[in-house]
């Protein structure tokens, strides 16, 4: 190798980044881990506490009350965790002392995946044979509809995780061609438990909202609330029932609140839509915005009271109209270099 | 320990390979059925019977002789504690050939080969590897029909082969080639029966003659 005689410091520092990712020797960890074991010990007796009853929590509120740091970045602050979390898991050594690797699948250089591949495969032909002892004894075969809409199969992130190894995405796709061909069997519930392994759970948007029930007010008249946004403004709006129609903001009525038609349409929009105009009356607070965003925020805080006096068909129907979503829109920002957000200055030839 | 590996070369059928197998045998799985006069290979004709409307039939005589001395030889590697390999790009038979390596103790490649995985095995595998000592062909052509990296490899790395061939495959440079058929599924399983039973028979002789060797 050559030796550089006249250079920068920059070049004889190691560039630990280029060097690629350290091996990991057990006896490496060993050693971590029996020093983190010890400096828990060490860090309990300084705060004070039991050195048996320190937990992981303990420690960390112990170093962020130790080392206070401003940085932004929760990864780049001080960190004590055990040396399992802290060093990822990596493959030791495939074979034994006499040279015999230990997986009987070692030398296609994709062990894990091929096995995989070869245990699913097994699985499939138990199916079939199953399927075929069924029809020889001439019982019916069962074809019970797997619920698909509730679940995902494991993304290629999670497969790589899971087998230790890089996966390509040609592999990736197989495997879940061949799950599928899996669970297309109408036998397939045998294997319930295996192909669990590799779906997850998927919860359905509509059944986490929950539409609140009815209340009641002292004169026994039905009532519900709702709140809603826009841009700035925020709005809860109270909705009775057995009314006439009158809306009420921040104890001023409508008329004279927004004297502009097109607000006091948007308010009326939610009652308009499902039919129902003189039969309830609203009462509402709202604060900050402008005319149009307090406007909007009403409508949003209505339509969401409305949801507990109406079928569920009905919510979905508004729901798809639009009035059940919160408005993302917001002032975009000035950016430097440019007049406005996106007005640009004028452009000179010359 | 010199004895134990100096003993069994002694022998022409140390491990009695020979019963294993019977001319009925190759015959009931369909091992002589060739393909199509026109898939025929210019090198397999000193293996070919004869030709019946206008499909070759192999000669069993020879593929008994061949078959004798390539068990032989695998159930001599595996006394020594060798690596074999059991190879073959047919997918049909794919989830047989692995079965049957787990079932033995060795080792099985039925996916795509990577082109450097015996040329460039300290880089692929990491420094210390121990590449097969038997290459064992189920299937000596691969997917598109032409013959298999791993026969060129093992010949380039001097690791000796045994290789069922068929009427259309080169049989050029395998050491221990096996002129039958490879595409019937009773054909293959009567293979594969008959490694398994060498490679366990080899390995249990070995067991026994390291414990009487023990015990004295």
């Amino acid at each position: 190798t050559l030796r550089l005689i006249c250079t920068t410091t920059a070049v004889q520092r190691k560039n630990v980044g280029a060097s690629g990712p350290e091996k990991y020797t057990e006896a490496f960890i060993k050693k971590q881990i029996e020093e983190f074991n010890l400096g828990k010990r060490h860090l309990a007796n300084m705060m004070g506490e039991d050195p048996e009853t320190f937990t992981q929590e303990d420690i960390d509120r112990a170093i962020a009350y130790l080392f206070p740091s401003g940085l932004f970045d929760k990864r780049a602050r001080p960190l004590m965790k055990h040396p399992t979390e802290v060093f990822p898991e990596q493959r030791k050594i495939q074979w034994g002392e006499d040279g015999r690797p230990f997986h009987f699948l070692f030398y296609t250089g994709k062990q894990s995946y091929y096995s995989l591949m070869h245990e699913t495969y097994e699985k499939f032909l138990n199916v079939q044979k199953h399927q075929d002892q069924l029809t020889t004894q001439d019982l019916p075969v069962q074809k019970e509809k797997r619920n698909l809409a509730g679940s995902r199969w494991l993304t290629k992130i999670e497969l790589e995780e899971m087998l230790l190894e890089q996966v390509s995405d040609d592999d990736y796709s197989r495997f879940i061609q061949l799950l599928q061909k899996l669970v297309a069997l109408p036998c397939a519930d045998i294997e319930e438990k295996y192909i669990q392994k590799f779906s997850k759970e998927l919860p359905v948007q509509l059944q986490k909202v929950v539409i609140e029930p009815l209340q009641h007010d002292e004169r026994g008249v039905a009532f519900s609330t709702g709140e809603g946004k826009r841009k700035t403004a925020r709005a809860t709006a109270v909705v009775y029932d057995n009314g006439t129609g009158k809306i009420t903001v921040n104890g001023i009525d409508i008329l004279h609140y927004f004297p502009v038609l097109q607000d006091r349409e948007q308010l009326l929009f939610p009652f308009q839509f499902l039919g129902r105009i003189g039969i309830h009356d609203m009462v509402c607070t709202v604060s900050g915005g402008g005319r149009s965003a307090q406007a909007g925020a009403i409508r949003l805080a209505s339509a969401k009271a409305l949801r507990s006096f109406v079928t569920e068909k009905e919510v979905e129907f508004m729901r798809q109209a639009g009035l059940l979503t919160v408005d993302p829109r917001v002032k975009e920002r000035k950016k430097p270099g440019q007049e406005g957000s996106r007005r640009k200055f004028t452009w000179k030839k010359r | 320990d010199d004895k134990l590996l100096t003993e069994p070369l002694s022998h022409p059928d140390f491990f009695s390979v020979k019963e294993l197998f019977t001319l009925k045998d190759l015959f009931d799985a369909r091992v002589h059925l060739g393909h199509k006069k026109g898939c025929r290979h210019r090198f397999m004709e000193p293996y070919i019977f004869g030709c019946r409307l206008d499909q070759d039939i192999i000669d069993l005589d020879q593929t008994m002789q061949h078959l004798q001395l390539a068990l032989n030889f695998t159930a001599h590697v595996a006394y020594r504690g060798g690596i074999i390999l059991f190879v073959s790009r047919r997918r049909q038979f794919c989830h047989l050939v692995e079965s049957t390596a787990r079932a033995c103790g060795e080792y099985a490649h039925t996916r795509y080969w990577q082109g450097g995985l015996l040329t460039n095995a300290h880089i692929q595998f990491g420094p210390g590897v121990r590449l097969p000592d038997l290459l064992v062909f189920l299937s000596t052509l691969n997917n598109v029909f032409e013959p298999h990296v791993a026969i060129r490899d093992a010949a380039k790395m001097n690791i000796p082969t045994v290789g069922v061939v068929d009427t259309n495959c080169n049989p050029c440079l395998i050491t221990y080639p096996v002129p039958g058929n490879d595409d019937s599924p009773a054909a293959m399983e009567l293979y594969c029966k008959l490694f398994r039973m060498t490679i366990i028979r080899a390995k249990d002789k070995r067991r026994q003659s390291e414990a009487v060797e023990e015990l004295r």
